[in-house]
């Protein structure tokens, strides 16, 4: 209970540990979420509305990269950047700028593929209509965009759901390091370890409100375009 | 296409020429090599009974089919070349969901660019003008179709397709559609429309095209064909009688 009043003492105090970090995580999480929509979204459209060979198998690969476990990624991640890796002379090991292509690369395919399914959706329901009007091309695909914008947002916000409560990859390629790379979930995790209870509980807390309030977002999303008949 | 249309001007996808069409689905023929010609402006109604065809030559007309055998041509242009010249409303009414007056927009951009008030007199010809800001999927039934109508009319097309557009609909929203209907053919608009409703072919069809079983079996002015139909299917047909 000392630990849990500590926690909400942290949080109260805007303790300037837990609100870098806090900050740090939002901004990592925000700009991986920033990347992968603006590939996911236009990646999943493409698919849900052009027909080529090969188009099944890729919906299969993005249906599957969205299980990768976060660990794989961070490892992929981490040859890719590390010293002797193809990209390694950019630096970018252990910055928060490989934790944000980690997470892109980790929710890319999540918004890809649950895009891809709300726009094949509403694909089936305009195709006649846009053939009818004349409407291809890029024309189509910001239409779909457009139109699905309220199904969308709960994609996206899933992506970032996922992106901030993930740990096995920012862990391996941003290394935890206090003051630099440290976000919430590495640092609970530290802090476990250590028995650090109070600071791990007070990040723990604000995990949770912050996952909390994407739900709750996704719920108002869903409820003010069904009253619209956007959905 | 988006100078007005006039009754005096020649329709440039005239004659439609069907020669041989025919689609198969599963192993049965469902259009078994139909021959048409449409030469006269005006109104066409495209009448049988169920599974008969209908929406599927009208969709072939349109190019949302393509057909296994045959051809089409609209005046000189195949249907591909005349898509632009054309315009089709649904059964069921699909509009995007956006407000009214966006579901216009989109579909004529260049007119809601250079000229945004023609945008406003489509939907004072629905009566729709006061649900502009409206979130378009919110209307009802009959409202959608009176949107679907002005959209597909916006750009003043040369052949307008109907199929089955206003089944199911409120007797006012059938009497805008069909007097809008009217007076677009009067401009000079081919209208081709598929319906089950005797009484709206004997109000609107200049001439009616009778399809049994995948096959034209009639093709009359509509006068001789409400007095005096040629075939016993149209007979029955007319008779109210319910053919398998």
């Amino acid at each position: 209970m000392d630990a849990l009043a500590e926690a909400f003492r942290l949080i109260i105090t805007l303790d300037a540990d837990l609100f870098e970090i806090l900050w740090l995580s939002i901004r990592v999480s925000l700009s991986a979420l920033a990347i992968s929509a603006v590939i996911g979204l236009p990646l999943g459209t493409y698919l849900a509305i052009t027909k080529f060979p090969g188009r099944k198998f890729c919906i299969l690969l993005l249906n599957t990269l969205m299980g990768m476990p976060p660990v794989v990624v961070g490892l992929m991640v981490y040859l890719l950047l590390s010293r002797s890796g193809p990209l390694g002379w950019l630096g970018l090991l252990y910055t928060p700028t490989a934790m944000i292509i980690a997470q892109a690369v980790l929710i890319t395919p999540i918004i890809a593929a649950l895009s891809n399914q709300v726009i094949e959706n509403l694909h089936q329901e305009y195709s006649d209509t846009f053939y009818s009007m004349g409407v291809t091309g890029r024309r189509a695909v910001a239409a779909y965009l457009v139109d699905a914008r309220y199904a969308l947002t709960t994609c996206v916000l899933a992506g970032f759901g996922r992106a901030i409560a993930e740990v096995g990859a920012v862990i391996i390629v941003g290394g935890n390091i206090d003051h630099l790379t440290r976000v919430m979930t590495t640092a609970i995790a530290l802090e476990t370890s250590k028995g650090n209870l109070t600071l791990a509980l007070g990040l723990g807390a604000v995990l949770l409100a912050l996952s909390l309030l994407v739900n709750a977002l996704v719920i108002g999303v869903r409820e003010y375009a069904a009253k619209r008949q956007y959905a | 296409m988006n100078t007005l249309r006039s009754a005096n001007m020649p329709n440039s996808l005239l004659p439609i020429r069907i020669s041989d069409l025919g689609l198969i689905k599963g192993d049965r023929a469902v259009l078994g090599g139909v021959n048409l010609i449409i030469d006269e402006p005006g109104i066409t109604v495209i009448m049988g009974p169920n599974g008969a065809g209908k929406s599927l030559l009208l969709r072939s007309l349109h190019g949302l089919i393509t057909p296994d055998q045959g051809f089409i041509t609209l005046g000189s242009l195949t249907v591909a070349d005349s898509r632009n010249e054309q315009a089709m409303v649904f059964q069921q009414p699909v509009l995007l969901r956006r407000t009214v007056l966006q579901n216009l927009a989109f579909a004529a951009p260049k007119i809601a660019k250079t000229n945004p008030q023609r945008l406003i007199q489509a939907l004072e010809s629905v009566n729709l003008a006061d649900r502009a800001a409206q979130p378009a999927r919110m209307l009802s039934g009959g409202e959608q179709q009176r949107l679907s109508l002005a959209r597909a009319l916006l750009d003043e097309p040369a052949l307008l397709l109907l199929d089955e557009a206003t089944a199911s609909l409120d007797p006012a929203s059938v009497l805008m559609i069909e007097s809008l209907v009217k007076a677009q053919s009067a401009q000079g608009t081919k209208v081709i429309l598929v319906s089950h409703d005797q009484g709206q072919a004997r109000r609107l069809a200049d001439e009616v095209v009778f399809i049994s079983a995948g096959q034209v079996t009639e093709q009359s002015p509509a006068d001789r064909f409400f007095t005096a139909p040629q075939t016993p299917t149209a007979k029955a047909y007319l008779a109210g009688e319910i053919l398998l």
